[in-house]
């Protein structure tokens, strides 16, 4: 036994410990002064209070920002699933020319600034003449969120045995059938599992929201505009406690689909693929 | 060389110059072949020799390049898989995962329309033809291989298809299961009547299961016989080696008398043979080696042992199998050593190696090639 290996797993300890402070300490401080009855935002915590969710509960505006947040969010993930769903098909299918380069360009916008996208895409759309909107907030998430889904649907469409389809073929079934009742269930866990890490990514995204909308909010940009009023700070770590638990549970719910569809097809469970765990 | 003495069946799948290339790469050069109804029909070959690709030509999973294909004497150009009287067993087995048993045998009755409770009685007749009564409402996870097996065969005879297509389904499965369900399927097709189209690599399979085996080799069919036709009377070298083992000796033909051809073998010393004998598609004077069966070559183990023709030989090797014995011998002027199978007997001992042995054959039991 050497030295450095009696030494190492204490020092692997405090490296641990410490990264996972860095990394969930300020989560955790936003339920504690959500939950704090002062209005600033510092220690020492003076008392226990729901004021600052009623205070939402109150805020029209805010109520608006949710709406388009969660339209926004739901025709993302819809849009991108479904163009995710083809691409993953034709990945896991089809032999074509430069087909690495393809999907080397499809899924680019994983490793793009968000910046660089949200200019750009702010760009061409006033070039265009297009006017500002919550669609074109829809159209800038799609973007970023195809890779995403393509991830996710790759692993369910590429384990998908290809002769399953040839039987149901072979059984007398049309295309349509087959897609219906072989297709369609045995990817289905894998299309929640994008829909809801797609909707997530949107329902969070701030930048390429804050240039492409026009007079409507989303959630992320009306937080972003109300933190210039102290006053209103405890009432947005109260919205951004409950974002927080909305954001895990559909993770969280979205790897258990994933990892069902893999147990479905007889698949190992700790197969990399997924995004949590 | 096959002879059917009572009347010949009917055709069911008549194969008519069928090619198929994918790009420069031929896959299947011109096949003709007919499948009579009700047999049991083998592909067998090596692997790349095209015979699954003819398979899912049937199937209709592609196309050929040119050639037509009829099945039940309709043409099946343009006529997709989902639309064609044949039914495949695949060698995936391709269980669908998230059905039972039941709902996997059931599928393709679903199509059709047809009623509930009439595809559970037919799904229920399905599984005790396969002998899985009982086994419909497990999950396709919960099955043995060899289940799995049985639940793919229900699943294509519940249609009722003219013709059940097998896709090397057996290879998955251990010997020994392999072995039982080699005789079950061959069972069951008898009991049935259905014609089945086997493709496999395994040439003992193909010989315990199949009326008609057609031996394939680069895309060609090299021979189309009974298995027996293609143990005793194989038409080349190639396909002599791929079924059973076969010992060769050089030959050289000579002149001979008429309707006769006298041949001088490397070893076994000169013989005279009816030129009736001689396979089509050999000239007698073109003859240059002559093939022997292991069993067509008798040890003399005692001096009053007799036979035909006699020769010497020293042992080199030998293999025990229990039931039989393989001995590897030179002949006397021979250089490689021919194999030698002997039914093993209870009063005698395997021959010990370089041994002295007397060898007898017999004239009628040599194959000749060109």
């Amino acid at each position: 036994m050497s030295r450095i290996s009696r030494i190492l797993p204490n020092w692997l300890g405090i490296y641990a410990v410490a990264f996972m402070l860095f990394l969930y300490a300020p989560v955790v401080l936003l339920p504690l002064f959500a939950f704090n009855s002062s209005t600033i935002i510092a220690f020492p915590l003076t008392g226990y209070t729901t004021e600052w969710f009623t205070v939402l509960w109150e805020t029209e505006a805010l109520h608006s920002a949710v709406r388009n947040s969660l339209f926004v969010g739901i025709t993302t993930a819809v849009l991108s699933t479904l163009l995710g769903a083809c691409a993953a098909r034709a990945m896991a299918r089809y032999r074509f020319p430069v087909k690495r380069g393809i999907v080397g360009l499809v899924m680019l916008p994983l490793v793009l600034p968000e910046i660089i996208v949200g200019v750009a895409l702010l760009v061409v759309l006033v070039q265009l003449g297009v006017p500002l909107s919550l669609w074109t907030v829809i159209g800038g998430h799609v973007l970023i969120c195809i890779p995403f889904a393509i991830a996710i649907l790759n692993s369910a469409f590429a384990s998908l045995d290809q002769s399953l389809e040839e039987a149901s073929f072979d059984l007398g079934e049309s295309r349509w059938g087959t897609f219906r009742r072989i297709i369609l269930p045995l990817v289905m866990p894998g299309v929640i599992s994008s829909l809801l890490i797609t909707f997530t990514i949107s329902l969070d995204e701030f930048i390429i929201a804050f240039f492409l909308t026009g007079t409507d909010v989303t959630l992320p940009v009306y937080i972003w505009s109300q933190l210039r009023f102290p006053a209103k700070l405890p009432s947005i770590m109260a919205l951004g406690t409950i974002m927080l638990a909305l954001s895990v549970l559909l993770l969280i719910t979205a790897e258990w689909f994933r990892r069902r569809a893999a147990r479905r097809q007889g698949l190992d469970v700790q197969a990399p693929g997924g995004f949590v765990g | 060389m096959t002879m059917d003495t009572t009347t010949t069946p009917r055709s069911i799948i008549e194969l008519k110059d069928v090619r198929k290339s994918y790009g420069k790469v031929t896959a299947l050069h011109g096949i003709d072949a007919t499948i009579r109804e009700g047999e049991f029909f083998s592909l067998l070959g090596p692997s790349g020799c095209g015979k699954t690709t003819l398979l899912r030509l049937i199937a209709g999973f592609d196309e050929p390049t040119s050639g037509s294909i009829e099945i039940d004497g309709k043409p099946m150009a343009g006529i997709s898989a989902n639309r064609r009287p044949t039914n495949m067993v695949f060698q995936s087995y391709a269980i669908f995962p998230h059905l039972s048993v039941a709902e996997n045998v059931g599928y393709g009755l679903v199509p059709k329309r047809m009623p509930k409770a009439e595809i559970a009685a037919e799904v229920d007749k399905a599984l005790r033809m396969v002998d899985l009564s009982g086994y419909g409402d497990r999950g396709a996870h919960e099955l043995s291989g060899g289940q799995r097996q049985r639940v793919a065969l229900a699943r294509a005879l519940v249609m009722r298809p003219k013709v059940v297509l097998l896709d090397e389904p057996l290879s998955a499965l251990d010997k020994k299961l392999r072995e039982q369900m080699q005789v079950e399927l061959r069972a069951l097709q008898q009991s049935i009547g259905i014609t089945f189209i086997l493709v496999t690599h395994d040439q003992e399979e193909a010989m315990i299961m199949s009326d008609r085996i057609a031996v394939m080799f680069d895309g060609h069919i090299a021979q189309l016989d009974s298995p027996q036709a293609l143990y005793r009377h194989p038409v080349s070298e190639r396909v002599a080696s791929f079924i059973g083992v076969m010992n060769f000796l050089p030959a050289t033909a000579k002149a001979a008398g008429e309707g006769e051809l006298a041949l001088d073998i490397a070893a076994l010393g000169a013989v005279t043979l009816p030129v009736a004998a001689v396979p089509e598609g050999i000239s007698p004077a073109k003859v240059t080696k002559i093939g022997v069966r292991p069993e067509m070559l008798t040890v003399l183990f005692d001096d009053s042992d007799h036979a035909e023709r006699v020769t010497e030989g020293v042992v080199v090797s030998t293999s025990y199998y229990g039931d039989m014995t393989y001995y590897s011998i030179v002949l006397d002027g021979a250089e490689k050593p021919v194999t030698i199978s002997m039914r093993n007997t209870a009063g005698r001992a395997v021959a010990p190696v370089g041994a002295r042995l007397r060898i007898g054959w017999g004239a009628e039991s040599i194959v000749l090639f060109s």
